[in-house]
């Protein structure tokens, strides 16, 4: 079933085309990755999806809803009942425990509630650190509040914007394990990035060039846990060249 | 969790939210000095221009209409017709009586003043009271006369008491025509009758007051054979400014309506105070000295457009300089905005956020600016008044409306701003 589903989307600023006539579905529970150079509209994509734009041209229809014709009022409301927000920035309240960021999503959703709060960071590993401020955690401990913080509300879609690109590999690790754990559990994940390595763990990989879809990678189809067979056959270092170099023979390019 | 949210933006900012706060407090506390000052300021600059004269002269029916017809003097002494002086302690019994607060009467009487060289010439002597003690009948007792009425009197020697029974004060022109001294006798006859009284003061006032001679009332009516009767009288009267109502109340109060009436009659104006002396004194007219009466108005009403508009003018400073602190941490905390409306709070809950913050702020500022607006009020009561200024209660509520208004005009610009902010341009910059 298909929870997301895009037709023929543009964006244009000005003179400048973000996105052409972009095709695309995600099925519910799908893992994809969306990636690209600079510049080539991974993160309009992220917004458009994500309910903070809309596209110029086109529709996105999401949970059978079309958000492209949404006012902003209704986009709001989309973006708190049905997707978490996953940030490179983090974007962390500094003033608030990692908790209470946790728990602000709560609040303009429904209830603030602490102790589905601290289960959403045990979760991620971070119950000890609950009640520490943001600038008293690790880069990486911020990514997984931030991560706690998206998945409080149990949304359908969870977009990541490179979700690791601020990340040592160690922490890369870790938030990639997060959302494979996610994945099994059936939550639908989009992930913008510009790292193979995290693009090769999602099921299929949209590469963006300029504002089009320049091709579609299906990583290891048929395997549902969304590990990579190359990684699996042992290729921990996780880092690749570039992203034509992860167009590996386990994968099919479309 | 809002609280927390409020609480966290409070500290976190706390050196903005307190130049906020004492933007707001300096502006409530101009506000709160300078209503205090000016709901005070009537009977300040009232008791301050009482102490220049009276505004309202009192006279005998039959010669107001004299006077009127043949322009007759009322203290010429001419006219024949008298108030008495027993029915003057009434005008502590009127409805303003707290309103009134000096008077004199005056009996006035042509003599003639044997000169040193012999000769006599005409001058005109009045009685009057000097520092006249009245046990009214209810039951206060009040000191009043000329001590208090013509205070910017210039006098060498001494003022008179009401008791002398042979002791004069000579007007300055008079006293230096006729080559007179403190301490000198002058020998006055009136309708063949002489009296020798000892020049006990000599006073300069600017006025033609400076061609009279002064005698304690009684003495005057002693001399003049018109024990009890007095010729007109002078009232000191604190008044409120006229207006269209009262203007016309002065011509005709029968033109106005009952309840046109009710608050002509019922406000302090300078007519209505006439016409409730005219109430109590047998066969008296009471008239406003309008030069007087005009001027205290004229200045009331400056003096307390002056500090409305300090008041206004300083509120929409502080409207001005909350905009400009609060537009900047608008701007400052602009992703954390962004983010909130992303995590999917609509317009209102973040505006509701901003406001509240701000509003805590407004009282913490507006309370310790009106508490500071006491003190700078006093000031100024004890600089240009010379005594405390009254604390209206009802300043409370009005500065607090004020401050109220200011902080959320304040920061409406702010509120704007942050309401067409998008996560999506503040959190990815686009």
């Amino acid at each position: 079933m298909d929870l997301l589903e895009i037709k023929g989307i543009s964006k244009i600023y000005g003179s400048v085309k973000a996105l052409q006539n972009i095709d695309l579905t995600v099925k519910q529970g799908e893992w994809l990755a969306i990636m690209g150079p600079s510049g080539s509209g991974k993160t309009t994509m992220m917004n458009i999806i994500g309910c903070m734009d809309k596209p110029t041209e086109g529709s996105v229809i999401l949970d059978g809803t079309d958000i492209s014709k949404e006012n902003a009022k209704n986009l709001t409301a989309v973006r708190r009942e049905k997707i978490g927000l996953i940030f490179q920035q983090f974007h962390l309240i500094n003033y608030l425990t990692a908790v209470e960021n946790v728990m602000v999503a709560q609040y303009y959703h429904s209830m603030p509630d602490e102790a589905e709060a601290l289960r959403a960071l045990e979760r991620v590993g971070l119950l000890a650190r609950a009640k520490h401020l943001p600038s008293q955690l690790s880069g990486g401990e911020q990514q997984r509040v931030c991560i706690a913080r998206a998945l409080i509300n149990y949304p359908m879609l969870v977009l990541a914007d490179e979700p690791t690109g601020n990340l040592d590999e160690a922490n890369e690790n870790i938030v990639l394990d997060i959302f494979k754990q996610l994945h099994k559990d059936g939550v639908t994940i989009v992930v913008v990035t510009h790292d193979p390595e995290v693009a090769d763990e999602a099921e299929r990989t949209v590469v963006l060039e300029h504002g089009r879809i320049a091709r579609i990678v299906y990583n290891d189809a048929g395997d549902d846990t969304g590990k990579r067979a190359d990684k699996d056959a042992g290729d921990d270092t996780g880092k690749r060249a570039d992203a034509d170099a992860a167009l590996s023979d386990d994968r099919s390019i479309v | 969790m809002f609280f927390r949210l409020v609480k966290g933006a409070l500290f976190r900012q706390k050196g903005k939210m307190l130049m906020v706060a004492f933007t707001i407090a300096l502006g409530a506390s101009l506000a709160t000095a300078m209503l205090n000052v000016m709901l005070d300021v009537g009977d300040k600059v009232n008791r301050e221009l009482k102490t220049y004269g009276a505004n309202i002269n009192v006279i005998p029916k039959e010669a107001s209409l004299l006077g009127e017809l043949y322009d007759v003097d009322d203290d010429s002494g001419l006219t024949e017709h008298y108030l008495n002086e027993s029915e003057l302690g009434s005008l502590k019994t009127i409805f303003w009586a707290f309103n009134i607060v000096d008077f004199t009467p005056y009996l006035n009487a042509r003599i003639n003043v044997n000169s040193r060289s012999g000769g006599e010439t005409g001058v005109n002597l009045v009685g009057a009271w000097f520092d006249k003690h009245m046990d009214l009948p209810t039951g206060e007792s009040l000191d009043t006369g000329m001590r208090n009425m013509k205070n910017w009197w210039d006098v060498e020697g001494s003022w008179i008491s009401d008791d002398d029974a042979d002791s004069a004060m000579v007007g300055g022109i008079l006293a230096e025509r006729m080559g007179l001294g403190v301490g000198d006798t002058i020998s006055v006859s009136i309708a063949g009758r002489l009296q020798d009284l000892n020049v006990r003061g000599i006073f300069n006032s600017g006025s033609d007051e400076d061609e009279r001679v002064y005698v304690p009332l009684a003495l005057a009516q002693s001399l003049i054979g018109k024990q009890g009767s007095v010729s007109s009288i002078e009232v000191s009267a604190l008044t409120t400014p006229d207006n269209e109502l009262s203007r016309r109340a002065a011509q005709n109060p029968n033109s106005l309506s009952v309840k046109e009436w009710e608050t002509w009659y019922c406000t302090a104006y300078v007519s209505a105070i006439c016409y409730q002396i005219d109430e109590v004194l047998t066969g008296s007219v009471a008239k406003p000295i309008r030069q007087v009466a005009e001027s205290e108005g004229a200045i009331l009403e400056k003096t307390q457009l002056l500090m409305l508009l300090i008041t206004v003018l300083s509120l929409i400073g502080s409207a001005l300089g909350i905009s400009n602190l609060v537009t900047a941490g608008v701007m400052e905390r602009s992703r954390e905005i962004g983010l909130l409306k992303a995590l999917g709070a609509d317009n209102a809950p973040v505006s509701f956020l901003v406001l509240a913050e701000i509003l805590i702020t407004g009282v913490i500022g507006g309370v310790a600016g009106y508490f500071a607006g006491l003190g700078f009020a006093q000031i100024i009561g004890h600089s240009v008044f010379g005594s405390a200024i009254a604390i209206k209660p009802m300043v409370i509520p009005i500065v607090a409306i004020l401050v109220f208004i200011v902080t959320v005009a304040g920061s409406l610009p702010s509120i704007r701003l942050m309401l067409s902010l998008r996560p999506a341009e503040v959190l990815h910059g686009r």
